[in-house]
């Protein structure tokens, strides 16, 4: 029996929580559950996916009112305590506003909003989130964004590069992200945010699986 | 009562495409001269604060926490002390 026990955090405006919900219960078989952001606690859950969408409309900026959500305290509380938390696409934008990764994400270079498949290169596999892919160099993963253009300064891009924390890069660049960057982890190797939605490509229905195996990774490394 | 208005740009080192894109629509229109234009957020909040100190402390701090993130923005703001007779109208 896995150890995992996944919690999908619900935002209003989230739209990939039930994707998520649907790849961990139903096609990995895992313990998940929703948490609404008004929960002050993850309760026993102990990994925590923070979803795409638009939470609060992209008000201000992606990201920036999500943060300070009442659930925030206690996954920034988890995160700095070694759990596990994945943020995708909107997810990704609200851990760099959150502080939890370096950086930030802004328009794509030409202003549009991107959605296609997309291959990528794994960087890193001597994680927790890329730990099976062993063998593979490339996968192809969907992207749907439109602020999904990573940026940092120099000295930030020097560090994540010395101390290989970025996960994936784009093959071809879709968005004008910095060093092609698609997917970051933060240096103790457990919060990771990614644009690209590998929990909508883990059954061949969708025109994919290459998302399956970063979660049962993360599920491995609970074991 | 003060009244903030506050600025938020991009930072000048990073590209801004919707500010080109505008600024070769303007100068489409024969305004050559034109350049450097940024696309920004303006956002006016009202601050009850006891002085202008407290006005100016109060919206550096909302700037920094929220309004702006240092990674890719700049902000600039200006606070203005209400008249009376503004302060009755709200």
């Amino acid at each position: 029996m896995s150890k995992a026990k996944f919690g999908v955090i619900v935002f209003p405006g989230s739209n990939c929580d039930h994707d998520a919900y649907h790849s961990l219960k139903h096609l990995l078989c895992q313990d998940t559950k929703f948490l609404w952001h008004k929960e002050s606690s993850i309760g026993d859950r102990n990994v925590i996916i923070v979803p795409g969408g638009f939470s609060y409309g992209d008000y201000l900026r992606c990201g920036a009112i999500a943060r300070f959500s009442n659930i925030m305290k206690d996954v920034v509380r988890h995160a700095n305590e070694g759990g596990t938390v994945i943020g995708i696409c909107n997810g990704f934008q609200i851990l760099c506003e959150a502080g939890l990764l370096p950086g930030a994400l802004i328009r794509n270079i030409n202003l549009k909003f991107v959605c296609k498949n997309v291959p990528l290169t794994i960087e890193n596999k001597k994680n927790i989130f890329t730990a099976l892919y062993n063998g593979t160099k490339e996968i192809s993963l969907p992207v749907a964004h439109a602020e999904g253009n990573y940026l940092c300064d120099e000295d930030t891009l020097k560090s994540l590069e010395d101390y290989e924390q970025i996960v994936f890069r784009y093959k071809d660049n879709p968005n004008g992200s910095m060093a092609n960057i698609a997917g970051i982890m933060n240096k103790k190797g457990n919060v990771l945010g990614m644009m690209p939605h590998p929990e909508r490509a883990c059954e061949e229905i969708v025109r994919g699986t290459d998302g399956r195996k970063l979660f049962e990774s993360v599920i491995q490394s609970l074991n | 009562m003060y009244t903030a208005q506050i600025k938020i740009t991009l930072r000048k080192s990073i590209l801004d495409p919707q500010g080109k894109t505008v600024e070769h629509s303007v100068q489409s229109l024969g305004y050559r001269n034109i350049k450097n234009t940024r696309i920004g957020k303006y956002v006016e909040l009202e601050i009850d604060a006891s002085s202008q100190e407290e006005a100016n402390r109060i919206t550096d701090e909302i700037c920094r926490k929220l309004l702006a993130n240092p990674v890719m923005e700049d902000y600039t703001f200006q606070i203005t002390e209400q008249s009376e007779a503004e302060v009755e109208q709200s």
